[in-house]
């Protein structure tokens, strides 16, 4: 029966945010006030759509590259393992960030913003996630940037990643932290994760093992997908 | 790093940054015989369309099978099977597809034709996923495992009824006839 909550879901119910937050004031709105319907996983949901390479150039996971000129700021190396819900390996699935410039602006119609846009920063990226799981960004650190959710209201800079996994189940869309950022405090966005703990695993890590001397410091992020693991067509993950 | 699962975040208002490409709403090719548009559009609670929503579907081809590279025969006559297309900037989407057949069910049933479709939207901080089904899809409809438990009165927010070019599918976020959305 559909309706019955599995124990995964039982389990998982603290580790994404409520949809309805009022704190992040677009929530009152847009938040389903209807109890989710328990979808047990069927053909459609254990099956997805896998891009592997296939929609990723070559200069597509290196943002600073993709212009004439080098993009403004403090370079970077963004890198991590994308890993299924029992911590192995999401081989070959398509990773896509975006993000605001080194001045907080977005190369977007409806940022208005009065920061300069950068004429050689896109902001968008794409690569395909290795054997072991592993992807690999170059791009700028991001500016925080104000919005007007509440009086004197600034996001925690942050990269938007989105993920496929391997089915409809495991798609996440999520925000990548820096460390020691003074504006997670007041961000309702990052705080409508209920626990704080679980609020840390989008806080990249300072990686100075991977920081390329005298060109861009690493920082280093791991994503573990939800949903569910087994597939009937994995078989080269079995 | 923590080994926990990653928590989601709102894809936030500039997603059209990164996310949509130009074939993104084309599951199958135009001139594709037999496609059809499903077209609708997203409102939030107070019935306002939601003009920066992003619109995922997934889905089984005419034969009931996946386009999933995993499987032989994947990518058939350019049926990708997954769609993505932008709401903005009326709050409106439109995907181009073919009408997937029924899909077999472990259980020996038959689940009746059917989209899924993730909804991701600023304000939402974790993306809606709910199914399409078809009007005129009437015996299946009734003998369908999933859409035969949901209450009969929000049943018909799962519905999409047929259009001029293809079928016809709003999503309503919050409040009156608010869509059913699933847990997966």
């Amino acid at each position: 029966m559909s309706h019955e909550a599995t124990a995964d879901n039982v389990r998982d119910a603290h580790i994404d945010p409520p949809y309805l937050y009022p704190d992040y004031v677009s929530t009152r709105l847009r938040a389903p006030l209807q109890p989710l319907v328990a979808l047990p996983s069927r053909l459609t949901e254990l099956s997805g759509p896998v891009f592997g390479g296939s929609r990723v150039g070559e200069l597509d996971n290196d943002l600073t590259a993709q212009h004439e000129g080098e993009s403004l700021g403090q370079r970077i190396i963004v890198h991590g393992r994308l890993l299924g819900p029992e911590g192995k390996p999401v081989r070959r699935s398509l990773v896509e960030v975006w993000q605001a410039n080194a001045a907080g602006r977005y190369r977007h119609d409806v940022d208005q913003h009065p920061a300069p846009l950068d004429p050689n920063f896109s902001g968008a990226g794409r690569c395909a996630t290795d054997d072991e799981g592993r992807f690999r960004f170059i791009t700028i650190k991001p500016g925080a940037y104000p919005w007007k959710n509440h009086a004197n209201a600034w996001r925690p800079a942050h990269i938007h990643f989105s993920l496929f996994g391997r089915n409809f189940t495991q798609r996440l869309i999520t925000q990548m932290y820096f460390p020691d950022d003074p504006l997670f405090d007041q961000d309702p966005i990052f705080n409508s994760i209920p626990d704080p703990k679980v609020r840390e695993r989008l806080i990249s890590r300072f990686d100075l093992e991977h920081t390329v001397p005298e060109w861009a410091l690493a920082f280093e992020f791991d994503i573990v997908l939800g949903g569910r693991d087994a597939t009937p067509l994995d078989e080269d993950d079995a | 790093m923590s080994a926990g699962r990653t928590p989601s975040q709102t894809v936030g208002p500039f997603f059209a940054i990164g996310l949509p490409w130009a074939e993104g709403p084309y599951v199958v090719p135009e001139g594709t015989p037999g496609a059809i548009w499903l077209r609708g559009t997203v409102y939030d609670g107070a019935g306002e369309p939601v003009p920066d929503a992003l619109i995922e579907t997934w889905q089984a081809g005419p034969d009931g099978r996946f386009s999933d590279p995993r499987t032989p025969g994947d990518e058939r006559d350019g049926f990708r099977g997954f769609g993505r297309a932008s709401a903005e900037p009326a709050g409106e989407f439109a995907i181009l597809t073919v009408k997937p057949g029924s899909v077999a069910a472990a259980d020996g049933r038959y689940e009746a034709p059917h989209i899924d479709v993730s909804v991701f939207a600023r304000g939402l901080l974790k993306h809606v996923i709910t199914r399409v089904y078809f009007a005129d899809e009437e015996a299946a409809n009734a003998a369908d495992p999933v859409l035969s438990s949901i209450d009969p009165a929000r049943r018909t927010t799962l519905i999409a009824i047929p259009a001029d070019d293809g079928y016809a599918f709003d999503v309503r976020l919050q409040g009156a006839g608010e869509t059913v959305f699933f847990h997966v």
